[in-house]
């Protein structure tokens, strides 16, 4: 294990430091920068970065921090997911059709980001619109694994999880549609969060599945996540699916040794099964007892439903992506393909075709098909309703439990192209985040060991719908009692 | 009924074909709401800006971005749909429809397809019929392509703008009912005060879908959609020339094939856009951007609470109150604004004038004059307050009604207050005896013979006598006094 580092800062840190003027932000981003330098090109983890911005940013916020204002993120450099809109920035979703985009407007979560002070950094690498579990299917290359440059970082926001493992960053955001945030996170040894379905406004975050997606954050500390999620949750009038409800604090509810004792844990049996990798399964296992031993109570339950879970999943997910990216025709903005006398089913044709990868293609012409005349109510209909079973299994088993774990993958990194051409084996790769997803709960994953080739492992932990509170406290429980958030990889 | 243009093979005389086939229209109304901004974002809706002027993010379709439902819209849907007697649904859904299109940034519009807001209700004709409506539902207009020789363009200044489409059953039986039904659909929107209705800017749209079977056949026949009919001579004109053209296809041993048609304004004709083979499958699926849009029975109450009185009420109201006739009162309450004008007349012309007079002359010289000078009726240049001093000066008897025409024509012409004209012209009538009797006298001392052959027994002489003394006076003199002293001073020349 390669042993804690002093740059190893965490955001809260850094923020304190920077708010009492001890650092400035200009120097925190000078270091970031040069570790940006030495290692993002190698990882591959960035589509944009650009040194002078990122200094001009800090130096803004220097200036705020002088003129008195409090800002709770003060000069935290953050790495957004390249499907997340930055205003005047390139914003690509890892797709060529959208090669040198640059919106006209901030995403609501990266206005919060910098109102709080934090520094929008770089744009991180990620599959092709979301899709996709291992960073293969970006169009601008594959992301590296920075525990073992020949695996893969997990997916979607293989880039994100990746920058923040090997501290090319403290913070980054990512968007979890079926795992996007908590598969990646497990596989590089960081914590991500998915959010509860409405925490956190999707104004300008590029759609997938509309109704699955969430952006939430990824960082080495429970603490961290709490302070960005802060930051970024709450209502947003852009967003009719935002939640009104209020958000509450959770940076300031966690608290150093307070006790879990009595805290009752749901084991679900469907997420032990086949497919699973001794290491995982004994880290798991583990984890488990570290937590018994803390004194919470865990319960072994069934949740019957969950086979359909990835069934529904890609049936929705699809449908609702079909219609999402028809708007890349080439007629606004993005890839046009340019032929004269092109008529303009032709232009839309070949644009469409250059500008989409193969999974994109593939997942877009599956929900074509699913909301297909004559199939609807065998597909999408029904997957709805399974999606509703789901839904009702883990209410129900929230009666019983106060949180629910599992696995966040049935396995490690695996090797760069070992799964890309199979796509059923890398579809399981979701298995036990996807129903999240369905069921709008927010989800956890945390560093809770290692394989024997050093090859990080995740912890995941549901919890019911804006329960964070209740979630994070469980994950902050574990973090304490453990040191795997600790390791850093050595580059 | 519309005769097909000239030249069409094989047409015949429509009354023989409607002597041998039903036709049966629907028809499926796209009204422009008259909010200020657009269905799901804040862009302005107003008519005429510079091309992509009244855009953003959400209605350009920019990746990222989402739709927020503008509320004002949903309240307006409802007034329709309370106007018309419809059921208001609880939950109702935004569904996205899908296609490819350049005036379509998302790839899809945001419209209602399965669960609309609104279903049921009707419209009675002025022929008393009423007509049953399917549906309503709320959607987004899509943009406009503009084409010129050697390049397309797009302007999304109308992409997004809130549409009501309202779907009638298919009960209608002609072109005549279709455009009665037009008129009294736009009357609505417009006195509801939701829609301008106006059909050449296009937030009145129509398309048609036009069958016809045998008379007596229960089963209906295969139907055509006529769409984008902008004016109501267009509609009256398409949906006449379609069912000769189906007729003469049915008489010719043909079938009707199902399909989509434009109207071509300049030769009258239908001609096919699609077919059916070739008809999208639009792949509708609830938006879930969009929750369920939720309207509850709260909100349906404070809004029917208050809703404007409706033309039919209205119509009644004046047939009740004003005495007026069915024709009077189905002309005024068929636009709101003229109605506006009737009522604001009626109220400052005071007692002393009929409501009668008032809807007379509003009907013909008013209507007359708006319709050859294109006048706005919301604010037309000859005033209630100019109108009703008009006729209060008819009402108190200082001008006759024939000299009221003449003032009228002058503040038509010339612009001005009635009674400055009146007085500037020297108009005033003479009421004074003493005056009217002199004048009489010297026409009665002219006309020697005739008075001797009025004497005589030959008592519709009295019509020469008004003449001339109309005549002598300039059409001043107070009419009923001129009667009255004339044959009195006629008697007096008995003795």
């Amino acid at each position: 294990m390669a042993s804690p580092q002093p740059f190893a800062l965490t955001a809260s840190a850094i923020a304190a430091q920077v708010r009492a003027q001890d650092a400035s932000a200009v120097e925190i981003c000078e270091f970031y920068v040069k570790r940006t330098a030495a290692h993002a090109q190698t990882l591959n983890t960035h589509l944009f970065f650009d040194a002078d911005d990122v200094k001009a940013q800090a130096r803004a916020i220097d200036q705020r921090v002088r003129s008195g204002e409090t800002l709770p993120l003060a000069g935290v450099p953050v790495v957004v997911k390249d499907n997340i809109s930055t205003k005047g920035v390139p914003t690509t979703c890892g797709s060529k059709i959208l090669a040198g985009f640059r919106p006209p407007y901030d995403a609501h979560v990266v206005e919060r980001l910098r109102a709080a002070g934090a520094v929008i950094f770089a744009k991180a690498n990620c599959d092709e619109f979301a899709m996709g579990s291992s960073n293969e299917n970006s169009a601008y290359g594959v992301v590296k694994n920075p525990w073992n440059i020949n695996c893969v970082p997990g997916g979607s926001s293989g880039g994100s999880a990746a920058a923040v493992a090997a501290d090319l960053a403290p913070i980054a955001l990512g968007s979890d549609t079926g795992g996007s945030i908590r598969q990646p996170a497990a596989l590089c040894g960081v914590a991500g969060l998915k959010p509860t379905y409405g925490r956190v406004s999707r104004y300008g975050l590029v759609a997938y599945g509309s109704s699955l997606d969430q952006i939430g954050p990824m960082a080495r500390t429970v603490q961290d996540i709490a302070l960005v999620t802060d930051v970024i949750s709450g209502h947003d009038g852009r967003d009719s699916t935002s939640s009104k409800l209020a958000a509450t604090e959770l940076a300031s509810a966690l608290k150093p040794g307070e006790s879990v004792r009595g805290l009752k844990i749901g084991l679900v049996r469907e997420f032990f099964g086949e497919g699973m990798d001794q290491a995982t399964r004994a880290a798991v296992t583990a984890a488990i007892e570290t937590y018994k031993s803390l004194g919470a109570v865990v319960e072994e339950l069934s949740l019957p439903a969950l086979k359909y879970s990835i069934a529904a999943y890609y049936i929705l997910a699809t449908a609702e992506a079909s219609a999402n990216l028809a708007r890349f025709d080439g007629v606004r903005y993005g890839h046009r393909h340019q032929e004269p006398g092109m008529s303009l089913k032709s232009m839309y044709r070949k644009s469409r075709s250059a500008g989409f990868g193969r999974e994109v293609k593939q997942r877009i012409m599956l929900g074509t098909f699913a909301l297909s005349s004559g199939y609807y109510d065998a597909y999408y209909a029904k997957a709805n309703r399974a999606r509703q079973t789901i839904a009702n299994d883990f209410a129900r088993a929230f009666q019983q439990v106060d949180l629910l774990v599992s696995p966040t993958s049935p396995t490690v990194a695996f090797k760069i192209g070992e799964k890309s051409q199979d796509p059923l084996a890398m579809y399981l790769a979701d298995i036990c985040t996807i129903a999240a997803n369905l069921a709008g709960l927010p989800g956890i994953s945390i560093p809770c060991g290692a394989d024997p080739q050093g090859l990080p492992i995740g912890l995941q932990l549901m919890a019911p719908q804006f329960a964070e509170e209740k979630l994070l406290k469980g994950a902050y429980a574990y973090e304490q009692a453990s040191q795997w958030h600790q390791r850093h990889p050595s580059l | 009924m519309s005769k097909p243009a000239s030249g069409t093979s094989g047409t015949q005389a429509s009354d023989s074909v409607l002597a041998r086939y039903e036709p049966v229209i629907g028809l499926e109304v796209h009204c422009q709401l008259k909010t200020a901004s657009k269905l799901f974002c804040g862009c302005s809706t107003k008519f005429g800006a510079l091309p992509n002027h009244h855009t953003c993010p959400v209605c350009l379709g920019m990746p990222g971005v989402l739709p927020v439902l503008n509320a004002q819209v949903v309240d307006y849907a409802v007034r329709m749909a309370l106007a018309i007697g419809a059921q208001v649904a609880e939950v109702s859904v935004f569904a996205r429809k899908q296609y490819f299109y350049p005036d379509l940034p998302k790839g899809y519009q945001i419209t209602q397809y399965d669960l609309p807001y609104c279903s049921g209700g009707g419209v009675r004709l002025s022929s008393g019929k009423f007509v049953n409506m399917t549906r309503i539902h709320i959607e987004e207009d899509a943009g406009k392509n503009v084409h010129a020789d050697s390049a397309s363009f797009v302007d999304l200044n109308r992409a997004g703008i809130p549409l009501i489409e309202i779907v009638s059953q298919p009960e209608l039986a002609s072109p005549d009912e279709a455009a009665d039904y037009l008129k009294r659909l736009r009357s609505l929107v417009r006195a509801l005060d939701i829609s301008d209705g106006n059909l050449e800017e296009g937030s009145f749209r129509c398309d048609a879908n036009v069958s016809i079977r045998p008379i007596g056949q229960k089963t209906l026949g295969t139907r055509c959609e006529i769409k984008n009919l902008n004016s109501f001579r267009n509609i009256e004109k398409a949906i006449g020339y379609e069912i000769l053209r189906q007729a003469d296809v049915l008489d010719n041993g043909g079938a009707i094939k199902q399909q989509t048609l434009q109207f071509d304004a300049g030769t009258g004709r239908t001609s096919a856009m699609r077919s059916k083979e070739d008809s999208h499958d639009y792949r509708y699926f609830p938006d879930p951007d969009l929750g369920p849009l939720r309207i509850s029975k709260e909100r349906v109450a404070v809004i029917r609470a208050a809703l404007p009185e409706l033309p039919e009420a209205m119509a009644e109201r004046f047939k009740r109150e004003h005495g007026l006739n069915d024709y009077d009162a189905a002309l005024l309450t068929s636009d709101r604004d003229l109605a506006h004008y009737y009522e604001k007349t009626l109220k400052l012309v005071g007692a002393k004038v009929q409501p009668k007079i008032v809807a007379n002359w509003i009907t013909s010289e008013f209507l007359r004059e708006v319709n050859t000078r294109e006048w706005n009726l919301a604010a037309p240049p000859l005033t209630a307050e100019h109108l009703a001093e008009l006729l209060r000066l008819i009402g108190d008897e200082t001008i006759s009604g024939k000299i009221a025409k003449t003032v009228f024509e002058t503040m038509v012409s010339e612009g001005g207050a009635p009674a400055e004209i009146v007085k500037a012209k020297g108009l005033v009538q003479v009421s004074d005896t003493g005056a009217i009797i002199a004048v009489i006298d010297k026409v009665l001392d002219a006309s020697p013979k005739q008075v001797a052959d009025y004497l005589g027994g030959a008592e519709k002489l009295i019509g020469f006598f008004v003449g001339a003394v109309m005549k002598e006076s300039g059409g001043k003199m107070n009419p009923g006094l001129v009667n009255k002293v004339l044959k009195e001073r006629l008697e007096a020349r008995k003795k």
